[in-house]
C-alpha cells in the first residue's frame, strides 16, 4: 500500500530502523560498490591517515539511511531525489561493531506535485552523523 | 600543490558504458541492507510495472565512479587524492536504474570554492541510458584539504 500524502502531516515520524554493522558488512559494501579504500578494513592505514580506526564508507552509511523509506512508500523507484552531508565518521568496532539508527519523519509535503520530503535523523553513538539528509518520495 | 581553479565548468568525455546487471543489484542491494522484494524478485519488480529489478537509490554511485577517477586523475586538475574526503551526495532522478540499463556517464565540474584552506570542488555526473534518456544525475562534492 502506497501511503497517502493527504495523510501525511509535517512532522509525522513514517519509518524508524536500527542496522548493526560489522566490519562484514564493510567488506561486503566494499566488494559490491568497489570502493576497496583500506580505511574501510584496515585499522593500521585507518590510523595512519589521522583516523581512530576502521569506520564505515559514507556511501554505506547514506544507502542503508534511506531503507526504511523504501519500505514506507512500498516501491524503491519512489525516491526521485537523495541527498545527505557526511558530518561524523561512523567507526565500526572489530569486534563490538556499530550500531547506525534512522529515524524518518516528513519534511515538507508537495500536494500539486504528490511528493513528500523526508527528513532523516542518523545516528551512531548519541551523534547524527548525516546532515541535511533529505529523499523526496513520490506518492503519485 | 591545490586544486586548479580552471577545473570549473570543464566537461569530461563520457566513460564507457555501464551494463546493470540483475545479480550486481541484488549483490550491491543485501550490501545497503535493501530488503524490498523490488530490488531482489524480477516477479515482484515487474507486478509493481518494471522491466526487472530495481536497483537501491545509492546504486547510481558505482557507475559514477568511473567519471570520478576521470577527475583525480585529470594531470592539471591539482586534487592529491589522499587529501579527499567526500562532503556531500545527491542523486536526482528521472527514472529508477532496472537490470538491462546499459548506463553511460558524462562527468562535469559545476564549482569550485575555497573554505578555510579547504578546496571544496563540486561534480555532476549526468547518467544517461542506451537511447541518450536522463536516468540520473549523481552529484559529489569533494572536500580537499589543504597543506597543513
Amino acid at each position: 500500500m502506497t501511503p497517502v500524502l493527504a495523510d501525511l502531516s509535517v512532522g509525522d515520524v513514517v519509518a524508524e530502523a536500527s542496522f548493526p554493522l560489522t566490519r562484514d558488512s564493510l567488506v561486503r559494501y566494499a566488494g559490491a560498490s568497489g570502493d576497496f579504500n583500506p580505511i574501510h578494513y584496515r585499522d593500521d592505514v585507518a590510523q595512519s591517515v589521522g583516523l581512530s580506526g576502521v569506520l564505515a564508507h559514507g556511501m554505506l552509511t547514506m544507502g542503508l539511511a534511506v531503507q526504511p523509506v523504501v519500505d514506507w512508500a512500498g516501491d524503491p523507484a519512489r525516491v526521485l531525489d537523495f541527498q545527505v552531508r557526511f558530518t561524523r565518521p561512523v567507526f565500526v568496532d572489530a569486534i563490538d561493531g556499530a550500531t547506525v539508527s534512522v529515524v524518518a519523519k516528513v519534511g515538507a509535503i508537495d500536494l500539486d506535485a504528490l511528493v513528500a520530503r523526508i527528513d532523516l535523523t542518523v545516528t551512531f553513538n548519541g551523534a547524527t552523523v548525516l546532515g541535511k539528509a533529505q529523499a523526496r518520495v513520490n506518492l503519485a | 600543490m591545490s586544486v586548479n581553479p580552471e577545473l570549473q565548468g570543464r566537461v569530461f568525455p563520457p566513460v564507457a558504458p555501464y551494463l546493470v546487471g540483475r545479480e550486481k543489484v541484488r549483490e550491491f542491494s543485501r550490501a545497503v541492507f535493501a530488503t524490498n522484494p523490488i530490488n531482489h524478485d524480477p516477479e515482484a519488480a515487474r507486478a509493481a510495472g518494471h522491466h526487472d529489478v530495481v536497483a537501491p537509490p545509492t546504486f547510481a554511485v558505482v557507475v559514477q565512479e568511473a567519471t570520478l577517477a576521470q577527475l583525480l586523475a585529470e594531470p592539471d586538475g591539482g586534487i592529491d587524492f589522499t587529501r579527499v574526503v567526500h562532503g556531500d551526495q545527491r542523486f536526482s532522478y528521472t527514472r529508477p536504474i532496472v537490470a538491462g540499463d546499459e548506463l553511460t556517464a558524462t562527468l562535469a565540474v559545476t564549482s569550485i570554492k575555497s573554505l578555510g584552506g579547504h578546496s571544496m570542488v563540486t561534480a555532476e555526473s549526468n547518467i544517461v541510458d542506451a537511447s541518450g534518456a536522463h536516468v540520473v544525475t549523481a552529484i559529489s562534492t569533494l572536500v580537499v584539504r589543504g597543506d597543513e
